[in-house]
């Protein structure tokens, strides 16, 4: 009775001797970044990596699992960074940066683990062996450390290549494919724990299977993962966030589709007694497009703001601009209709599920279909 | 029944504030919006007449596809999406405030008994004793308490995440403070302008000084955007706004002179950035500042914010070496260009207006397949990451040019000043096309041993006069037939043919020949008969050379593989040209390059607005999603405690966090 009754402990007070090692070890890397590589940052770049630091360690302390990914990436990372010991040549060299982590290594690796990871997930489902399912979480977790490892691994190598050359890796389709899985998975991965149900993971390993596919295509077939300079119009600090923020966006928006595929096939009875009860599907749907729509929001003003510093106009009617607010107008319509309609079921489902392939056109098709100011990144 | 006298207001009030018709909205927005992506916006006119027809043309006009986004009825469904929010706001308003105040402690036991989320505990403990434990527990979860007493027991009526609500207003007050911020960026004031005969559009092409007051706007217009292209050393203090297929000049309240634009690039050769060195002054010329514009720095000066947008040729001086291609003879004539500008180039047979288009100091060009193989080699892990850009390889300046002939049909020339590696040989290129969306097709003319087109120019001559036609077949008779032969009928049917050969191909080149064969003999020699025909030709060619040289008082050419490659291209070319079909061929010898740089000036007094409402649309939208608005109410009486609670939103949370009260309580009330 006592515990039931006593206050909540503040914030700082429920932090745990490892809450504050890793706060201490973001820090440092935040330090340690500043002064090795500040150098090749401006004024805006510096201060987006000072509030990274408070902003990952509160993300941490939010979710528990980022810690531990947080190290293993960055300790990894690391020791792939000292092993090029400043030679780009190494990379065909050394064996750990040829077989396990120079970029692409290590993000060919992400694509089979995630492969590998959707066979886990409907073995597990379909078999309905809890264990099958956990090797797919492991297997899942390992697919983003090695993605986040071949980001960070690229950022190095783009300023090995060329110091006037280097930038962060979200600059063209093929970046941010790989950006988007592994978006995608963390925030599956934090629902899976929150709900502790893992059996949605078949439907959204989907699509990030589907992106993996693209970027197995896009690499050789077109060569896409070459490290190319940027464009003068995407030199800028704003793309740090405007990128990111529209991926949570995009990444969000697909786990709410893949949910309504579930949902569908449920409330039809098939894998029924596989998948979650109806009531979770539509609430973790309903959170995904929540996130999504508040991130994506954000990164459209982003996009707005950079676009008067980089086209002299916040909003120019341009075709990707105008696909983002078709978009964004999508779902506030869908959460209007659920909130205030208060309506919930299949035709939501079904609507979220089209709301994918709106999204997808904003994403591709406008690179493929339409031109405009965004003319990067074609495919 | 007689209808009440303001149910007409209300319902139009009652619909615009409803549910449905917001997402109705909505979705409209979401559908308009497509329209201006697939159909490409602010084009010249001209290019939707060759696209639609003059019919549909003039049916998309009325509709205003060619500016979806200005066009009025998407600037009123955008109204109707500001005045319904605002509509809905307003009805919302008193009941949200109310709500976010009130602690609904007014609520009877009745209707606390017909809640959902209910749950109830016998208890020894006293009323008053329970209170002050569960109200402390609620304060403890976030809850805002308010402790009444009723009817010998006690309600605690609490709440929390009130802010829920104040996102409402904040997230859809932003909406409209957003849309009303983008008005007024909008250029409404002007077309308000254009509807009362104020201002016109002007749509000819005259220079600025020269458009009339009607179609210029004052310096203290308050919401721009123009762009302007500034020549190296030249000033400009007016932008160019495109409205419709015209424009309008809007004069600045100062003059923006470019001392000097500069292009970086990568080692690849790709551009890097993109920079103006430029001067400020006043009105009364006196200088402001001086400052860098770069792509993502801009400038801003008297609330004028002054963008890098693109760059051009600012009228670059060209040396040209003009050839004569009219006359069977290697003529060449000096002749300048500069860009923007327009000669006359006269002819005995006509008169052709020469527009020069515009210079290109570089072009990376894609040159080969070496992309293609590096790719299949890469290793299974999917290669380096590195980029292999031999491929890509900078061919130097090009200059572009259109030939108008007197009848007014123009074709379009780019030629290259520097000569071109092909299959290991070296050519000058010119592309040409009849249309601007065709594409180039490049004629290719080989250099000689000394790097210049003389010697192709002087074949070519020789080729294709007529005078020279007996001497160089019979020196190719000659050549071809043993001492024995020379002065027998042989030598005189080989004369002939040599002489056939030659004017057949002066006529038209391969084309003509080809024609020729088709028409006089038999299909099944024709191929046969091709390849003696080319053998002639490209022997008669080369006596053809001898016989130039000579003319020339050059030596004869000397007859090795470099010739002989030497006359077989000129043959290929020389029957380009008839495709070609240019009276000139201009080669740049020279050029003093004059660079440009398109600036882009907005002046948004909207912006600040957009901002603001963008900063309130998202702190609204995270109060909505991650503010939980709920309420707890418990009704205590002597041995019996009631647990009730509500909120908007039924989620999952909502549920477990019931659950985790209705077991507290239980702990609680024991
Ligand atoms: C572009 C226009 C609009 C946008 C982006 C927008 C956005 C939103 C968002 C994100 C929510 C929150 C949903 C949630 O709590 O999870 C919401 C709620 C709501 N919206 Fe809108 N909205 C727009 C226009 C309108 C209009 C025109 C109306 C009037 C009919 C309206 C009425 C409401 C109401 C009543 C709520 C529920 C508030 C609550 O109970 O917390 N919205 N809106």
């Amino acid at each position: 009775m006592e515990l039931v009754l006593n206050r909540p402990a503040p914030l700082l007070k429920r932090l745990s001797l490892l809450d504050w090692l890793f706060a201490a070890i973001v820090a440092a890397s935040g330090i340690f970044t500043l002064s090795r590589f500040g150098e090749y940052m401006d004024i805006y770049e510096k201060a987006i990596l000072l509030a990274a630091v408070p902003s990952l360690v509160v993300f941490g302390w939010f979710w528990k699992p980022f810690r531990p990914l947080f190290i293993v990436v960055g300790a990894i990372s690391l020791f792939a960074v000292s092993q090029y010991q400043g030679n780009l040549a190494r990379m065909e060299e050394a064996f750990f940066l040829k077989y396990l982590i120079s970029s692409q290594a290590a993000i060919m690796w992400m694509c089979a683990l995630f492969g590998l990871a959707t066979l886990a997930y409907w073995g597990g489902m379909l078999a309905r062996s809890e264990f099958t399912m956990k090797t797919g979480s492991a297997l899942t977790w390992s697919a983003v450390a090695l993605g986040f490892v071949g980001l960070m691994v690229r950022w190095y190598e783009s300023y090995l290549i060329g110091t006037d050359i280097g930038h962060i890796p979200v600059s063209n389709l093929y970046e941010v494919f790989v950006l988007f899985c592994l978006i995608t998975a963390m925030m599956y991965l934090y629902y899976e724990a929150r709900y502790q149900t893992r059996q949605m993971g078949a439907f959204v390993l989907l699509v990030i299977s589907a992106a993996v596919g693209f970027i197995l295509w896009y690499t050789f077939d077109r060569g896409a993962h070459e490290i190319q300079p940027l464009v003068p119009a995407l030199k800028s600090w704003w793309m740090k966030l405007h990128v990111p923020a529209n991926f949570v966006g995009y990444g969000a928006f697909s786990i709410a589709a893949m949910l309504g595929v579930a949902y569908l096939l449920a409330a039809r009875g098939i894998l029924a007694s596989r998948l979650p009860k109806l009531e979770v599907i539509d609430d973790v749907m309903y959170k995904v497009v929540a996130v999504g729509f508040a991130f994506f929001t954000i990164a459209t003003i982003l996009g707005a703001m950079w676009a008067a510093d980089a086209w002299g106009g916040y909003w120019s009617w341009d075709p990707k601009e105008t696909w983002a607010l078709i978009v964004w107008l999508n779902y506030a319509a869908w959460l209007h209709i659920r909130l205030v309609k208060g309506l919930r079921g299949p035709m939501l489902a079904w609507w979220a599920v089209i709301g994918l392939v709106v999204t997808t056109f904003a994403f591709l098709g406008v690179n493929m279909f339409l031109s405009g100011l965004h003319s990067y990144g074609e495919l | 029944m007689k209808p009440a006298p303001h149910s007409f207001g209300k319902s139009v009030f009652e619909l615009l504030s409803s549910m449905r018709f917001a997402i109705s909205l909505l979705s409209i927005l979401a559908v308009a919006s497509i329209i201006g992506t697939v159909l490409k916006q602010a084009e010249p006119y001209s290019n939707y007449i060759i696209q639609f027809g003059p019919f549909w043309f003039q049916v998309f006009e009325k509709l205003g596809l060619y500016d979806v986004y200005h066009a009025g009825w998407f600037l009123l469904i955008l109204s109707f999406l500001v005045i319904s929010t605002s509509v809905c706001i307003w009805r919302n308003a008193p009941n949200f405030t109310r709500e976010m105040k009130s602690f609904r402690e007014h609520v009877s036991d009745q209707s606390l008994n017909a809640f959902r989320h209910k749950h109830e505990v016998a208890t020894t403990l006293a009323p008053e004793a329970l209170a002050a434990n569960a109200k402390q527990y609620l304060e403890g979860k976030g809850y805002k308490v308010r402790s009444l007493p009723r009817d010998g027991g006690v309600l605690l009526a609490a709440k929390a995440g009130s802010w829920n609500r104040l996102g409402y207003f904040l997230a859809h007050s932003a909406i409209v403070m957003i849309c009303i911020g983008g008005l007024m960026d909008g250029n409404l004031v002007f077309k308000a302008q254009q509807l009362l005969g104020y201002k016109k559009i002007e749509k000819r092409d005259i220079p600025q000084s020269q458009v009339p007051a009607i179609s210029r706007l004052s310096p203290s217009n308050p919401s721009f955007r123009g762009s302007v292209q500034i020549p190296e050393g030249s000033s400009a203090d007016v932008v160019f706004l495109n409205v419709a297929d015209g424009y309008l000049v809007q004069d600045l309240p100062f003059s923006v002179a470019l001392k000097d634009f500069r292009i970086e690039h990568y080692s690849s050769g790709q551009p890097k950035n993109f920079e103006s060195d430029v001067e400020l002054f006043d009105r009364s010329g006196k200088k402001i500042r001086e400052a860098t514009i770069a792509v993502n720095h801009p400038l801003i000066q008297d609330g004028i914010a002054i963008y890098q947008a693109s760059f051009a040729d600012g009228g670059t001086r060209l040396t040209l070496r003009g050839w004569n291609l009219f006359t069977p003879t290697a003529v060449s004539f000096p002749i300048d260009g500069t860009v923007y500008q327009k000669t006359t180039l006269a002819s005995a047979a006509s008169t052709y207006t020469l527009e020069f288009v515009d210079f290109r100091p570089f072009n990376i060009e894609n040159m080969g397949d070496e992309a293609e193989a590096s790719r299949d080699t890469m290793s299974v892990l999917g290669g380096s990451p590195v980029s292999d850009k031999k491929h890509l390889r900078n061919v130097g300046p090009s200059f572009q040019y259109k030939l108008r002939d007197a009848r007014g049909q123009a074709r379009e020339f780019s030629n290259y000043m520097l000569p071109l590696e092909l299959d290991g040989r070296w050519y000058m290129m010119s592309g040409v096309r009849d249309a601007p969306n065709e594409p180039l097709q490049y004629l290719r003319m080989p250099l000689d041993a000394d790097g210049k087109i003389d010697t192709f120019m002087r074949l070519r001559g020789a080729l294709l006069n007529a005078e020279l036609r007996p001497e160089i077949a019979a020196r190719f008779a000659r050549q071809a037939l043993p001492k024995e032969n020379w002065g027998t009928e042989i030598e005189e049917r080989l004369k002939f043919s040599a002489t056939q050969v030659l004017a057949l191909f002066a006529k038209g080149g391969f084309q003509s020949l080809g024609q020729f064969i088709e028409g006089g003999v038999p299909e099944a020699e024709r191929e046969k008969a091709a390849a003696t025909y080319l053998r002639i030709l490209e022997l008669t060619a080369f006596e053809a050379l001898q016989v130039a040289n000579r003319q020339a008082g050059l030596p004869p050419p000397t007859s090795d593989d470099a010739t002989g490659w030497l006359v077989r291209d000129t043959l290929s070319s020389v029957s380009d040209l008839f495709v070609y079909n240019s009276p000139v061929y201009l080669q740049l010898m020279q050029y003093d390059e004059v660079k440009a740089s398109g600036l882009q000036l907005t002046r948004s007094p909207g912006k600040n607005v957009v901002y603001f409402g963008s900063l309130l649309l998202t702190l609204g939208v995270f109060f909505m999603f991650y503010v939980r608005e709920r309420r707890v109410w418990l009704r205590i009486k002597p041995g019996h405690v009631l647990l009730a609670m509500s909120s908007a939103k039924h989620t999952i949370d909502f549920e477990n966090e019931f659950t985790q009260h209705a077991q507290a309580l239980d702990a609680l009330a024991k």
